[in-house]
């Protein structure tokens, strides 16, 4: 037996060491942590494990079970593969930063009570924006601090829901909580905001094309992942998450078709699958929730390898945008193939991974005779081919000839890209193994003639439609432009929040500074300096006059009195008698 | 980077021909496809799932009408400058 340790902490602790480690054993030692991680959990059985009190709570850094072990294995798996495609990378804090965030994400996936369970969350964004900011642009600056103030509200959100929901139940145990009552509803959205459902989604879309080419591929595998999990373990059967996911599924493939940015289509498309899980994890059957949970699996390799294709572009062209691009095929040829096992993995072809585990989602949408969510799962089906299986292909290494001849990939990225696409292949080709991995026990055989023969039409007849696009000149062609999303609500928003506050705060700062700075405190000032002077005046003129002062005399007389009281060398008596109308002023005021 | 020389050698598809061999068994299996479906027994959910040729159909009207209200109804209202929030 194994001594083990929380999956969480090799990453986290092993990650912080990678700056410490100098020449050629630092790519060793980087690629030994998940092989280390990965022998630490299948050695770990199934239970709960390093409970830890804490106040009057038990914290849980381990709760093993089918669910959260899928995610372990499968977050193990990225990791490694990540690691391997950065391997290039002499930016330790990119290294660091992705490897606390895959600890993080191990963290969310293991915890068994809600304390844990957040702090791990937060860490997942915490760390994650290093790898937008690592980028070292001024888009990725602002995207960064964009994503980070989301994120801060997705996680005071969840945590407004956590601290009502423990008050409310007294527990702090993570498990099923259900739509019941304000405190969920918080627990709810929280999720939602990192899941990136539909109108809150464009952090997504807005952060991840931004971040470093390397760094993208850890981030298309932890955050919205982590909030599948979330819902997986918390709302599993919540009847609002169909639609949510059937939305979201739907309406990313409109923007994908019109979007430069080939990361960004990506985006988008993540957006797009992560509905597919969405929606299996609403309908909540046995057949739905091993859908989403397979889908997990197998969107975070072809996502991954695609986010890794597109990257191993830029990072040779320095382009990523489908007008700069086209032709690549030539000189990046296996990066081309990888890409296109990709295109094929994420649009559900027979043999490759997505057709195993979409199909699940769908047929249980079926199953429940839930006709919309059906209809708009196929049309997303059918989308998202259009879009991630061809557009991705065809721009960057088809289409118009750019006239560049980048090289191949490096090595590491390719052996990285290599992992992944066998892994699509192999998944879609066998999926027993995957399906034995689930949570609940599978009984469904994705390889039937109408099923296979049913989605080989749907395909190749979006492409037809594509092809016939195309060539009639309808296809929207790419251009330099963006497209409004509901991010343009706090990205002007806070622009107008800015202005509103500029003027109304510092307007009432002007005004006070002219009436208290500039007025009332000179006033006070003045009254304070003449004061005395004006009080002598007021007592002495009198008497002056009935002493027959007049003209000039009565001119020197009050010169001399002014120097005396603001030279303080004024005669006794006349001090005395200030001192006493002083004394009969406040007197007479209080 | 290397760009496009004066006398690089021929890729894959820089012979039209291969294009044309290409486009035709794509065709040529579109046609297959829909052959294909008379000797299937299906098992429909709903009802429109076993009209004939019911995927072929919805996906290259999905496709056309994806592609057609992306240019046409989303576009124009969400296109702006590259600048636009700078």
């Amino acid at each position: 037996m194994i001594s083990t340790v929380p999956p969480a902490f090799i990453f986290i602790i092993g990650g912080l060491l990678v700056p410490f480690i100098k020449g050629k054993w630092k790519s060793a030692y980087m690629l030994l942590i998940p092989v280390v991680g990965f022998i630490n959990l299948i050695s770990i059985p199934e239970g709960t494990h390093w409970v830890v009190r804490f106040l009057e709570w038990d914290l849980v850094f381990g709760r093993i079970d089918r669910l959260s072990l899928l995610f372990g294995y499968i977050f193990h798996l990225i990791s490694f593969i990540a690691i391997l495609y950065a391997l290039h990378v002499k930016d330790d804090l990119q290294h660091v930063a992705g490897l606390v965030y895959a600890g993080s994400a191990l963290g969310v996936v293991f915890a068994g009570d809600l304390f844990s369970f957040f702090v791990f969350w937060e860490m997942l964004t915490v760390s994650s924006i290093f790898l937008i900011w690592a980028r070292r642009t001024r888009a990725a600056q602002g995207a960064g601090f964009r994503y980070l103030l989301v994120h801060a509200a997705g996680g005071l959100c969840l945590l407004a829901g956590i601290v009502l929901h423990v008050n409310q139940t007294g527990s702090i145990d993570f498990g099923y909580i259900g739509l019941n009552g304000l405190a969920t509803y918080f627990i709810f959205f929280g999720f939602g905001i990192n899941c990136a459902w539909p109108i809150l989604h464009p952090w997504l879309t807005d952060a991840y094309p931004e971040a470093t080419i390397t760094g993208t591929i850890f981030m298309s595998a932890f955050t919205t992942k982590c909030a599948v999990y979330a819902l997986a373990r918390a709302f599993p059967g919540t009847e609002s998450l169909i639609w949510i996911g059937a939305l979201m599924t739907g309406f990313p493939i409109f923007y994908a078709v019109i979007e430069n940015d080939l990361r960004r289509v990506l985006a988008y498309s993540l957006i797009n699958q992560v509905g597919f899980m969405v929606c299996g994890i609403g309908i909540g059957t046995h057949l739905a929730i091993n859908g989403a949970i397979a889908h997990v699996f197998n969107d975070v390799l072809f996502k991954a390898l695609l986010f890794m294709s597109m990257g191993a572009v830029m990072y040779r062209t320095g382009k990523i945008n489908g007008t700069a691009l086209g032709g690549l095929y030539r000189t990046m040829p296996l990066t081309c193939i990888f890409c296109m096992v990709g295109a094929a993995s994420i649009s559900a072809f027979p043999l490759f991974s997505g057709f195993v585990s979409k199909s699940m989602v769908m047929d249980a949408a079926a199953g429940g005779h839930m006709t919309g969510v059906w209809f708009l799962l196929l049309f997303a089906s059918a989308g998202v081919f259009h879009h991630a299986g061809i557009k991705i292909p065809f721009f960057a290494f088809f289409g118009h000839d750019s006239g560049m001849r980048p090289k191949e990939a490096p090595l590491n990225m390719l052996l990285a890209m290599g992992i992944a696409a066998f892994l699509c292949i192999f998944i879609g080709s066998f999926p027993g193994p995957l399906y034995s991995l689930l949570p609940y026990p599978v009984d469904y055989v994705p390889y039937t003639m109408p099923h296979v023969v049913g989605q080989t039409q749907l395909l190749f007849f979006s492409a037809l439609a594509f092809s016939l696009l195309l060539l009639s000149g309808i296809y929207p062609g790419e251009q330099r432009c963006i497209n409004l999303d509901s991010d343009w609500f706090y990205r002007k928003g806070a622009r107008v929040f800015y202005y509103v506050m500029d003027k109304s705060f510092n307007s009432l700062c002007r005004v006070s500074d002219r009436v208290f700075v500039g007025g009332l405190a000179g006033y006070l000032g003045r009254v304070s300096r003449d004061g005395p002077t004006r009080a002598a005046l007021l007592a002495l003129v009198p008497a002056w006059v009935i002493g027959g002062a007049t003209g000039e005399k009565m001119a020197v007389k009050k010169a001399n009195l002014r120097t005396a009281l603001r030279t303080g060398t004024s005669p006794v008596g006349i001090t005395a008698a200030i001192a006493t109308i002083f004394l009969v002023v406040v007197f007479l005021l209080l | 980077m290397e760009e496009k020389g004066e006398n690089e050698k021929k890729y894959l598809f820089d012979n039209p021909r291969n294009v044309k061999i290409l486009l035709r068994s794509f065709f040529s299996s579109l046609v297959v496809l829909l052959i294909i479906e008379f000797f299937v027994h299906k098992h429909p959910h709903f009802g429109c799932e076993g009209w004939l040729e019911f995927y072929a159909v919805y996906g290259f009207v999905a496709c056309v009408a994806l592609v057609l209200a992306a240019k046409y109804i989303l576009r124009p209202i969400m296109k702006r400058r590259e600048d636009y929030y700078d």
